[in-house]
């Protein structure tokens, strides 16, 4: 449980109102909701290095202020296949605007959901869950509940979805694993909890599910405008 | 905040209507006051001003001037009056008032709203609106500045019903009536700006006489929805919502997927289902949902028996339920053999057991007395469905009243379609005066056996 966040989150993400993804994934982690392993770069080197130790292929994403949208200005090289892949996105990467580094991760596969949270005027922080990836919008199969959730709110969840099936195992396809799911949700519903004050919405849009593990590859938190 | 003493509101033994008009007949104020002193049980007495005399009854120039202090003022006089009066309510002790007068928040005045609503809060007196028809008590009074005559006045009954729209309130007063069903209490709260949907809900939850909680809602304010579910959810007994606005203007869909997805609606209508309330889309739901909880008000998983004489009938019941989500499960050979067995011969070879029980045009009562009374000791069904057309000649007027017997004794719940044609009320009243609801349509039927099913947390 999330006693309080790594210190200097908050305060490095109010002048551009919400948090830079290191940031986000470091809040995450600290709060017990399993990510995809990463490092921050904040030179060529030292990307290289992190990708050495993470393995290839990997995913470079721009760390910058001026950026919230990553992937609509190019931000995110989702398949490189080695160093001299790496030194290519990376060079494309720091022509970005704001560019101050670039975050190095493992490429991720598996069946993409999105959960989300957001403070709702009515009834205050909101879970979500959906099918994710860049269709999220077409579809909306997503569903909602009020945090804090319990174990049975996740579970009601998952067989609300319309597409439930592609999580619990469809002909070729396997389950995703439920525990996972439920502990990674279980563990996001608590940190939505502690933060609803300081938050508008977060994304974690896709987070990757396989029968072995579920796992963030992307975060954005807003921040609530300031009073 | 201690809860409200809503006892002066729902039973007043005094009225008194503020604002009556030695002008106008058809002031709000003059309509209330005429058909309360004509029409119900309880003394009321005229206010305005001027005093006097209005048509040969006293006219009371102030709350102060009236004998006996009243339970209850409906206040009907301008916007910019409303305060003064509701000075003169709180100073002589009055339990509640209803203010039907409209020109506040809803017309650019949050500051004649706000003002009132302080006078109340610092002195814990509730009051329902402004700008709204207020209260509805069947038998007793009512404040709708409406003539009876062009109302359709539900009779008492088990349903507990708050509404943000007055029009909506009567006219599902109108559906409530058509289905036989009657009401606790009816209250249009307009602007709620003290009596609000929670206040009203820990009224109805505590209130013997309510057994469903109905409520058309357009929007909570801020951080009042969970409260709200929480108190439903604490109530013991059913809550029926049905949310206008469902539409979202998508004003937040910039920079968040999950604020665009997770619109107005879409978090409204998941909270309900999350905790256990039952979500009408519209006012035919809703009204099936209330008759069909105020019979039954237990959660069923929704494995349903479909008893009929139409092979037709049951083929779209089977559709419908289905389409719900509902189950109609395939019947055991051995329930069907016990079926069977109680069938009368001529319909024993013809009758189809399978599920749909479809006894045939060539049944009668004692055959849908042996199929019910089986699906009804049988633990592969949890509800029964009966499609009862009664042209067969074989179904006499007394089916009915010996149907519900064989749900007394089983506990099922049993719902019925019949026509409803006056020329079957005695058969509709057999099963409703015996506390089995009946629908109008073989629709209404399978919504009233999806209430009992959306009736627990999801």
């Amino acid at each position: 449980m999330l006693k309080e966040a790594p210190p200097g989150i908050w305060e490095a993400a109010r002048p551009h109102g919400w948090v830079l993804e290191p940031d986000a994934l470091r809040l995450l982690e600290a709060a017990g909701v399993p990510v995809a392993r990463h490092a921050f770069a904040a030179g060529l080197e030292e990307a290289l290095a992190a990708a050495a130790r993470i393995g290839y292929p990997v995913v470079a994403k721009v760390v910058s202020p001026a950026i919230l949208h990553k992937s609509d200005v190019g931000g995110v090289e989702t398949s490189i296949p080695d160093p001299a892949g790496l030194a290519a996105a990376w060079a494309r990467l720091a022509r970005l605007e704001g560019f101050r580094g670039a975050l190095v991760a493992e490429r991720l596969s598996g069946l993409e959901l999105i959960v989300g949270a957001k403070i709702d005027e009515q009834f205050g922080p909101v879970i979500l869950l959906g099918l994710g990836g860049t269709a999220v919008e077409i579809y909306r199969d997503v569903v909602t509940r009020l945090a804090p959730l319990r174990e049975r709110d996740v579970a009601s969840m998952v067989c609300c979805l319309r597409g439930a099936r592609l999580l619990t195992g469809y002909r070729g396809c396997a389950a995703v694993s439920l525990p996972k799911l439920t502990a990674a949700l279980l563990a996001f519903s608590e940190l939505v909890t502690a933060i609803a004050e300081r938050i508008e919405s977060i994304d974690l849009n896709p987070v990757f599910c396989t029968p072995e593990r579920c796992a963030v590859a992307d975060a954005r938190i807003v921040l609530a405008p300031a009073p | 905040m201690e809860p409200f003493d809503f006892r002066p509101l729902v039973k007043p033994r005094r009225i008194a209507v503020a604002g009556v008009s030695l002008t106008n007949d058809r002031h709000p104020a003059n309509v209330i006051y005429n058909k309360i002193r004509l029409r119900y049980p309880v003394p009321v007495h005229a206010v305005n001003p001027r005093g006097g005399r209005f048509l040969r009854d006293p006219l009371y120039a102030s709350i102060a001037e009236i004998p006996e202090t009243p339970d209850l003022v409906v206040i009907a006089v301008r916007a910019e009056a409303v305060a003064a009066v509701l000075a003169q309510c709180i100073e002589r002790g009055v339990g509640a008032a209803v203010i039907v007068s409209g020109g506040f928040a809803e017309s650019g005045r949050p500051d004649l709203q706000e003002r009132i609503a302080a006078m109340a809060r610092e002195a814990h007196f509730p009051f329902i609106g402004p700008n709204c028809l207020g209260v509805y008590a069947p038998g007793r009074f009512d404040t709708f500045f409406l003539p009876g005559e062009r109302l359709v006045r539900p009779d008492p009954g088990g349903v507990g019903f708050v509404s943000q729209s007055g029009g909506v309130l009567v006219d599902q007063m109108v559906k409530f009536s058509a289905q036989g069903l009657g009401l606790s209490l009816a209250v249009s709260i307009g602007n709620k700006a003290v009596v609000r949907e929670i206040d009203l809900l820990r009224h109805f939850a505590a209130d013997p006489a309510t057994r469903v909680i109905a409520f058309y809602v357009e929007g909570f304010g801020r951080n009042e929805g969970r409260a709200f579910l929480e108190a439903a959810q604490a109530a013991g007994k059913p809550v029926v919502v049905l949310k206008a606005g469902k539409t979202d203007a998508g004003r937040r869909a910039v920079g968040s997927h999950t604020a665009s997805l997770a619109g107005d609606y879409r978090v409204f209508s998941d909270a309900l289902a999350q905790f256990g309330i039952v979500e009408a889309h519209d006012e035919f739901e809703l009204t099936c949902f209330c008759e069909s909880l105020s019979h039954y008000p237990r959660a069923i998983e929704g494995r349903v028996g479909v008893v009929t004489v139409s092979g037709g009938h049951g083929a779209l019941a089977t559709d419908i339920l289905s389409g719900l989500g509902l189950e109609v499960p395939a019947l055991s050979a051995a329930l069907q053999a016990e079926i069977r067995e109680g069938l009368s011969a001529n319909v024993r070879p013809i009758a189809a057991l399978g599920n749909p029980v479809d006894l045939t045009g060539s049944s009668t009562d004692e055959d849908f007395l042996a199929a019910v009374a089986a699906l009804g000791a049988s633990p592969e069904v949890d509800c029964i469905l009966l499609l009862l057309l009664p042209y067969s000649p074989g179904i006499s007027a007394d089916l009915g009243a010996r149907l519900s017997e064989v749900h007394r004794r089983s506990g099922k719940p049993l719902v019925a379609y019949v026509p409803h044609v006056e020329k079957y009320r005695i058969l509709i009243e057999g099963f409703e005066l015996n506390d089995v609801p009946v629908a109008p349509s073989v629709d209404g039927a399978a919504f009233m056996v999806e209430a009992m099913r959306r009736c627990r947390p999801c």
